[in-house]
């Protein structure tokens, strides 16, 4: 019998670049037991794990296998799901539906990456075709700068426009103490005086890699209103991984697998007006232009006009739709957990744990993910039992 | 649990090298061909998983070569990096919770890499991997400690060897099959002692792909559904040194659960037969005490008895086994095939005669240090 | 034991590569076979959308049909989007620094629909806009080996 889930507690580490004091295991096990503590069980009450993080960054195979004694998978059912950068939510989404199949009624969904332990462009170079890209890929970095490029060129947005993005980030992330960037602000000009790295991008217009790892609880409606006063019930979850290969994606038109997704996650949630009526989003960006050029494709605005969005502050606190509350991709980018954390945050804005970073009377909230062929996830959070 | 049933599959030929076909080409081969099988659409999907694991791929987010191939272009998908019966596990948990049928594919090429390398990164960086520990090895301890708790001979185990390998001339897919006798498993070359060569399972390309539906797609099919009673898995501890090699505690924990969902009360009866992971001959009857077919040590005498034989009262691995086509992730979704096919009565030479409720089996991680256990019943 | 402060540990791997060789298949290796005959690029025409792609492959994804009317295209095109890298990064293929800068590009060849990837020979960005026109420039015929690198990049036609 299917059943509706709910988030009822989350768990993440202090995120920094080098955790040399732990090694993975025992960095998972971390975000694991506070997510435990947040939830107010111990890992017996564990039905089922879920857990995902991107191979060759630690070069580890079967990493469900190798994390067991961190994750609390001994004696229990433990898969591993990855799908690149969208790898948090499509764990997330693993987790959601081994509740809703009615077979589990707790499941713990961790991701985590400890990034510093290779060189990432060399990893993440591998994930393009070996036989036609991987000549002339050079990883995330000048793939996105791409889309940035034809972007200027189709609506005329500047290199301030994004940095205002970026400074939003970072300003959000001095409310969020487990991000990488807490204690560290920035101003407008510190991301415009940065280094290029690969034009237009600077590298204070990218995301920093990290270390660390988040666990989030899920749990059926049998079970969710007796553990946690507000859980944050699963509204909708989308996915669309629609391209294999980079060439098919127009850099020129908007991001397809985030509109196919977000429209559909709409149509299911009942969401008319994403501005309206969402409260909070936190929104997968791993650079300052996808802060204006996908919030498009989210319809927060028409193409072209997420410069002026971004200007207006409607997505800072206390605007219309803040975005990235905690800090967000650039603020912290532990890459298998990444897309979870905006999932974990999403709840914890809709449970009303977010201390200094709480949005004031979240009703429902936006989560994404992004990664591997320009693919998204959305998820839709609120605290209504669908 | 809710009727969900298997209603389309389909694999490649198993063989050391498929050199012509990319992952993409193998894909979409098992995906129109399972979708002719059960003759449904592709409207007729709801979701797909896909299965494939990142180093034995060289390429990290190994699931981008294949999603399109795989009919995913407008679709929601996922990746399961692991067995293939844990991916299709995902698939069945996806239509339990809503979706009208999920499509599973998983792929594996052993010839492109280097499996040693590859298995050997299974093993933890700091503490194995410098001594070299790789599958083989890693099975060989395994080996080792089973024969010795129990006073296992080489002899006895090659004899499993000899029924798969046997049974795999009848498996128009299979990528060995041969007739062997037991002192050819004895004078095969030694690989990593107790193993030799013909102890150890081929390492193959191949591609498979399964249709689980709920009822009123499973209505909609053409071939007789084949329903999923059951399905459950369990991993234990990580280093070997943590676990007891000759129990397979992970496998009882979910065979157990997995009779108790099936309303299994004596297995040994009700079940007709066994599609199991025989990556080397001794999994055979480790994995069949794990089940609880027999009691600790006496696996090997279902064999000398000829129970689990062909013809036998409960025939394992008539298919052949992995012991003779090992297309690593695609090896567990392959054992649910082929159950699937013996339910169906469409196993052709291999066909086990009134089957009814058949037992897939599935393992991921070092010497089965995961099971995924799956119970299928006919009408 | 006490818990006095400990020298924190890394293990570093060998240097050494995981070797791999992966199948090219019968649409791609048509490509290469075509450069390395005629120095043209092939692409491939869907019968239902009627996109062309380059290089050519087995399905169109969108439309999930099978595809087999190969198309000749021109080797040049236009810049869709570009970025010159900087920072210096491990590439998995060789085991060595890769060469910075160099030019990463998107070229939409003439005729074709989908976007190519290949190096771009330019590397100051201010020198680069979206919508130049490039041409590719080959290898000689004698050393080309079958693979991307038979093309060795493209040049801004001036």
């Amino acid at each position: 019998m299917a059943k509706r889930v709910a988030i009822i507690g989350t768990g993440q580490t202090h995120h920094r670049s080098h955790r040399l004091d732990v090694n993975g295991r025992e960095m998972i096990y971390e975000a694991v037991n506070r997510a435990l503590d947040d939830s107010g069980l111990t890992i017996a009450d564990i039905d089922a794990i879920v857990i995902g993080n991107m191979d060759h960054f630690e070069s580890i195979n079967y990493v469900d296998a190798w994390s067991v004694e961190g994750s609390g998978g001994v004696m229990k059912p433990i898969m591993k799901v990855t799908t690149g950068g969208t790898t948090g939510t499509s764990v997330a989404i693993a987790a959601y539906y081994h509740v809703a199949s009615g077979m589990f009624d707790k499941v713990l969904a961790i991701g985590w990456e400890k990034n510093s332990e290779s060189d990432t462009t060399g990893a993440i170079v591998t994930c393009s075709d070996p036989v036609w890209d991987r000549y002339s890929y050079s990883g995330a970095i000048p793939s996105l700068a791409t889309e940035a490029s034809a972007y200027m060129e189709k609506y005329g947005a500047t290199p301030e426009d994004a940095a205002y993005v970026a400074l939003r980030e970072r300003t959000h992330a001095q409310n969020n103490p487990y991000a990488h960037m807490y204690g560290r602000p920035i101003t407008l000009q510190d991301v415009m005086d940065s280094p290029m790295l690969a034009y237009p991008i600077r590298l204070l217009d990218i995301c920093p890699r990290t270390d660390g790892a988040a666990a989030v609880i899920f749990a059926s409606e049998d079970v969710a209103e007796k553990l946690t006063p507000q859980p944050a019930w699963i509204q909708a979850a989308s996915v669309r991984h629609t391209f294999t290969w980079f060439g098919d994606v127009d850099q020129r038109s908007g991001l397809q697998s985030l509109q196919r997704a977000s429209q559909e996650a709409y149509r299911i949630a009942g969401i008319k007006n994403p501005v309206d009526d969402f409260d909070v989003a936190e929104l997968y960006l791993p650079y300052s232009y996808a802060g204006l050029k996908w919030i498009e494709a989210l319809g927060f605005c028409e193409p072209g006009e997420g410069p002026q969005f971004i200007r207006d502050g409607h997505t800072n606190m206390g605007g219309k739709i803040p975005v990235n509350p905690s800090g967000g991709v650039m603020s912290t980018n532990c890459i298998g957990a990444t897309a979870l954390l905006r999932v974990a945050e999403a709840a914890i804005q809709v449970m009303g744990k977010g201390e200094a970073r709480q949005v004031p009377d979240v009703n429902r909230a936006l989560a994404t993910g992004f990664g591997g062929c320009w693919w998204s996830d959305v998820m839709i959070l609120g605290k209504e039992k669908p | 649990m809710e009727d969900i049933a298997i209603v389309g599959v389909a694999q490649t030929k198993y063989e050391a090298r498929k050199y012509k076909e990319t992952y993409y080409d193998m894909i979409y081969e098992v995906t129109k061909a399972a979708l002719k099988d059960s003759g449904l659409s592709l409207e007729d999907i709801d979701n797909v998983i896909t299965v494939s694991n990142d180093f034995f791929d060289g390429r990290t987010i190994s699931s981008m070569a294949i999603g399109e191939a795989a009919g995913a272009h407008d679709k929601n998908i996922s990746t399961v990096e692991g067995d293939g019966s844990f991916g299709a596990f995902y698939g069945a948990m996806r239509v339990l919770a809503g979706y009208r049928s999920t499509l599973v594919v998983a792929h594996g090429k052993g010839s492109e890499g280097d499996p040693r390398f590859i298995t050997n990164a299974m093993f933890d960086p700091v503490y194995q991997r410098p001594l070299g520990i790789e599958a083989i090895s890693a099975a060989a301890l395994q080996a080792n400690t089973y024969m010795t708790r129990y006073g296992i001979s080489e002899r006895q185990l090659a004899q499993i060897s000899v029924k798969n390998l046997g049974n795999a001339k009848y498996n128009p897919n299979a990528h060995l099959a041969m007739d062997i006798t037991v002192e050819d498993v004895i004078n095969s070359p030694k690989v990593a002692t107790p193993l030799k060569e013909l102890d150890c399972s081929p390492v193959s390309d191949g591609a498979a792909a399964i249709i689980i539906a709920n009822a009123e797609i499973a209505q909609k099919a053409k071939q007789p559904p084949i329903w999923i009673k059951a399905i459950t898995h369990c991993s234990e501890a990580y280093f070997l040194g943590d676990r007891d090699l000759a129990v397979p505690k992970a496998l009882q924990d979910a065979a157990q659960r997995a009779y108790k969902m099936a309303g299994i009360q004596d297995p040994r009866q009700e079940i007709d037969l066994v599609e199991l992971y025989d990556a080397f001959s001794y999994m055979e009857p480790l994995w069949l005490e794990g089940m609880g077919f027999c009691a600790p040590g006496e696996g090997v005498k279902l064999t000398e008895q000829g129970v689990t034989a062909l013809g036998g009262e409960l025939p394992v691995n008539p298919s052949g086994g992995v012991l003779s086509s090992h297309a690593i992730l695609v090896a567990g979704l392959a054992r649910i095939i082929e159950a699937t096919l013996q339910l169906r009565g469409q196993a052709g030479k291999r066909q086990v005669k009134s089957a009814r409720t058949a037992l897939a089996h599935g393992i991921n991680g070092a010497c089965g240090q995961s099971h995924c256990v799956w119970i299928l019943g006919g009408a | 034991m006490s818990q006095k402060s400990v020298e924190l540990l890394t293990i570093t791997s060998a240097p050494i590569g995981m070797p791999y060789q992966w199948s090219v298949g019968i649409y791609g290796s048509r490509f290469f076979e075509e450069i390395r005959k005629t120095q043209r690029f092939v692409g491939i025409r869907c019968p239902q959308c009627g996109k062309v792609r380059v290089p050519p492959r087995r399905i169109c994804g969108e439309c999930f049909c099978e595809m087999d009317e190969l198309v000749y295209l021109p080797s040049a095109g236009t810049i869709v989007a570009f970025s010159v890298v900087n920072y210096p990064f491990l590439d998995p293929s060789t085991g060595k620094k890769r060469p910075i800068p160099y030019t990463y590009g998107y070229i939409q060849i003439d005729g074709a629909d989908n976007i190519f990837s290949h190096i771009i020979n330019e590397t100051d960005a201010d020198k680069i806009r979206v919508g130049m026109r490039v041409q590719a420039v080959f290898k000689k015929p004698e050393e080309m080996q079958g693979n991307i690198e038979d093309i060795r990049y493209f040049d801004i036609i001036k």
